[in-house]
């Protein structure tokens, strides 16, 4: 039996710390759990912070556009204050150079084809292809239609247009306009609801604009307050790491 | 390469609800128990803890706890005229990835089946003799009854520390519980959980009504608890990361927390991590099972010999691990033959979704079982005799909704979704808010089935397993009678507005928002080898030292979630494997 199909075996590896720092032991055997030892559960680590002060992944035209976008979506009001302004445009630019914009979790084999609408979005692609193909076709509409972009137009203009690809009465070169608005009403409102981990939600503005307490995790302690008006200062998950 | 272990007593693939409960039972009667799990290891502590667990963007939107389509998928279509397509991206398929497979994420609605759902085909016969049935529904019974299961539902429910209130203590009605349910041998092991505010509404409104509202049995401890293990449960918190999510209080019940504690101590069972299970191997003489293949972390194949082979993966997977092994004969919907892939159900939701005034629901004091149901008008609780269709749902007021990005569509129907008008209307909403889900029973039809698909592969170049499904005539007759229910329920409780859907009045699709994630079904148990694939005891007819564990197992679904019912079966399995297989193997139902 070689070195190789002892570890297969399951059998106990006995190796010293020193020979451990060089040699790395084929995986499938540290994942056999024999009952009587001790278990090793993976790793789960909290997120890393978001630094919004970097830009990972949109041009310049591309996060001014989103700019624009975004804070029509979701105003600056006496509600709370704009999705930019709470970080949202950072939010979605660190989301998309991240595994969410590289579609690690979408099936992607082909091949690619059309089906019924109850068969779901059929395209191989991921969510930052989406971005940087949609905002550049989402550009080229506007500067036909308008002759100018989109972050020219007047607020009212704007309101029309996100309408009207809302439903889907806008023709881009190739994608869905309404696959392509909901893919950027989704990501307004995440950036809006994430823990401010993520690099949006600052200051917590969207948990409080609806009295949401965040990462509290017990209530039992106000659970006899049935039908109460609560104000529970919300907690992110940045004060818990 | 590829190398073969030891032998094993048994090989169990899966460690989930089913696998674990399995796994428990033989380990203590001594069996040499190995398990393949393709999910790594996690434990309550370590991996879902509160700084970890309270994470909206990452396990309820991108969903960390789940299996990704990228490592497998479904096609579907909805008739066998279409070419089936691959589900891309995240759908209503809430498959587990990590050791506890779907019970660390479940909702932990921890039902009984009703007495009738395991007898329809002779409850039919008996008390509808002139009802007509719509053609090609598939109505039999299970070949095991809810009397045979209560005591392996009364064990399952002290492992898990189920909470509740019982409705029928040996024969007799008790207050506050549900009247309809099968009589029970023993209370909950904890009590029910606090009712929200929106479950108070609910409660008192259905009352009036003349109906029975109960709260509903959950898999959150309702006090501090140590089930028959020795393991301690601590008390719900009511965090709302619940479905979805893994629980970091040892309160949600769960394999992780409830079972494998106790595994972990024995040491006649291992446990094979990141190892997917690729099929089963076929005897020479075709008539037994000699192990189980599989494919490792390092990619290198493995051969897990074994005396009993048990399938204990999520329902899809059951099935599709026969088809892969070719043990039995694959459905055939134009000759109507075979039994792989046949029989396959779903659950029938209905909705009524309701905003109030003036109202604090503070919908994040909540769990994904935190309900008040009332079951008059689930299964065969209620006369059938004039209204051409069998079964019904539970109807219950589920504040299950705690999170904001998830529930950013619950404003009152014609509002704008986005922009100030949004704006105001969600953060309205998000406290006038008020949901009840009726949760149908499905009952399966011969058009729709589990099969291999002959377009699309997984990574590891198997055929992905293809659903050809549709809503029957019977379960959209339902589904429409209940959302009538729901709506007489909706006019009493004094919301201002509401709206209620019955879902099989639009063609299924897997990414419709609210729709269930039950799917059930495709490896049947019943008395018959002609029209289901397993006996009984779970025990395939064409492979005896094959058993298929699971929700795959159900001919139909009750109105009610799955996990129970295929906990307590798993146990009924467990003992009669113990207790007759052993001493003489070979089919039990000789």
């Amino acid at each position: 039996m070689d070195r190789r199909s002892v570890l297969k075996a399951g059998l106990v590896l006995i190796v010293t710390s020193a020979a451990a720092s060089i040699y790395r032991p084929a995986g499938a055997a540290l994942r056999v759990l024999n009952g009587g030892n001790k278990w090793h559960a993976k790793e789960t680590l909290p997120p890393t912070p978001v630094d919004a002060s970097k830009r990972v992944f949109l041009t310049d035209k591309e996060y001014a556009q989103v700019t624009v976008i975004f804070d029509r979506l979701i105003p600056a009001d006496e509600l709370s204050p704009s999705a930019s302004q709470v970080g949202c445009v950072a939010f979605l630019d660190h989301q998309l150079a991240g595994p969410y914009g590289r579609g690690d979790y979408r099936y992607r084999k082909g091949p690619a084809q059309h089906g019924s609408p109850t068969q779901g979005d059929q395209s191989l692609r991921n969510a930052a292809e989406l971005y940087r193909t949609g905002l550049s076709e989402f550009d080229q509409y506007c500067q036909a239609t308008f002759g100018k972009g989109f972050e020219s137009l007047s607020a009212t203009q704007q309101d029309d247009v996100l309408e009207r690809m809302e439903r889907g009465d806008v023709a881009l070169a190739t994608l869905p306009a309404q696959g392509l608005f909901k893919q950027w009403l989704t990501n307004a409102q995440e950036g809006f609801f994430a823990d401010p981990i993520y690099g949006g939600n600052k200051d917590m503005a969207g948990w409080k604009m609806i009295g949401f307490p965040g990462a509290r995790y017990d209530y039992r302690d106000v659970l006899p307050l049935k039908g109460q008006k609560m104000d529970i200062r919300p907690v992110s998950l940045i004060a818990r790491i | 390469m590829t190398y073969t272990r030891p032998k094993a007593d048994a090989v169990i693939v899966g460690l989930g609800w089913a696998g674990s409960l399995m796994a428990e039972a033989l380990t203590r009667a001594g069996l040499d128990v190995v398990c393949i799990e393709r999910g790594p290891y996690e434990t309550t502590n370590r991996n879902f803890s509160p700084n970890i667990a309270a994470d909206e963007l990452r396990y309820g939107a991108r969903r960390e706890a789940l299996r990704p389509p990228s490592v497998e998928t479904l096609t579907f279509r909805n008739h066998r005229s279409e070419v089936a397509l691959p589900g891309r991206d995240f759908s209503n398929w809430v498959v587990g990835y990590s050791v506890g497979g779907a019970g660390k994420h479940w909702s932990a609605n921890a039902w009984r089946f009703l007495p009738s759902d395991f007898t329809m085909a002779t409850r039919v016969k008996e008390r509808y003799p002139k009802m007509k049935l719509p053609e090609g529904l598939i109505v039999q019974d299970w070949g095991v009854t809810y009397d045979e299961l209560e005591p392996h539902y009364d064990r399952w429910e002290k492992i898990a520390g189920i909470s509740g209130k019982a409705g029928v203590l040996n024969g007799k009605v008790q207050p506050g519980g549900n009247p309809f349910e099968g009589s029970r041998s023993a209370e909950y092991p904890t009590p029910p959980l606090e009712r929200s505010r929106w479950n108070d509404i609910f409660h008192g409104t259905t009352e009036k009504m003349g109906l029975h509202p109960f709260p509903i049995p959950a898999g959150t401890a309702g006090a501090a608890y140590t089930n028959p293990l020795g393991i301690n449960m601590a008390p719900c918190t009511y965090c709302g990361f619940c479905g979805l999510y893994g629980c970091g209080n040892w309160s949600k019940s769960s394999p992780n927390a409830c079972i494998i504690p106790a595994l972990m101590t024995r040491k006649n069972f291992t446990l094979l991590t990141e190892c997917t299970a690729l099929k089963a191997e076929k005897a020479a003489d075709g008539k037994t099972v000699t192990g189980v293949t599989f494919i490792d972390s390092d990619r290198n194949i493995g051969f897990q010999p074994a005396d009993i082979v048990i399938f204990a993966a999520f329902q899809f997977d059951n099935v599709r691990l026969m088809l892969l092994s070719e043990v039995g004969k694959p459905y055939d919907p134009e000759t109507r033959t075979g039994t792989i892939g046949r029989a396959y159900n779903f659950q029938t939701m209905s909705y009524g979704f309701l905003y109030f005034e003036n109202e604090h629901m503070n919908p994040f004091i909540s769990t994904g079982a935190l309900a008040t149901q009332v079951d008059d008008y689930n299964g065969d609780n209620f006369d059938h005799s004039d209204l051409g269709f069998i079964g019904g749902a539970g109807i219950m007021a589920l504040s299950d909704q705690a999170t904001p990005m998830g529930m950013t569509d619950r404003v009152p129907a014609g509002s704008k979704m986005w922009g100030a008008d949004w704006k105001k209307a969600f953060s309205h909403s998000y406290q006038n808010y008020g949901k009840i889900q009726g949760q149908g029973t499905s009952y399966a039809h011969a058009e729709s089935y589990l099969s291999l698909d002959p377009n699309y592969k997984d990574d590891n170049g198997q055929p992905l397993l293809r659903m050809t499904y549709e809503f029957n005539e019977n379960d959209r007759r339902m589904a429409r009678f209940i959302k009538g229910r729901i709506g007489d329920i909706c006019k009493s409780t004094g919301a201002k507005t509401w709206e209620t859907v019955a879902f099989p009045d639009q063609p299924f699709s897997p990414s419709r928002a609210y729709d269930s994630g039950h799917t059930i079904g495709g490896t049947a148990m019943g008395l018959d080898p002609a029209t289901s694939a397993l006996n009984r005891y779970q025990q395939s007819w064409d492979a005896h030292n094959l058993f298929v564990i699971g929700a795959s197992s159900f001919p139909n679904n009750g109105g009610y979630n799955p996990t129970g019912t295929l906990s307590a079966l798993t146990l009924w399995t467990a003992k009669a494997i113990i207790n007759d297989y052993l001493r003489q193997p070979g089919l039990l139902t000789r």
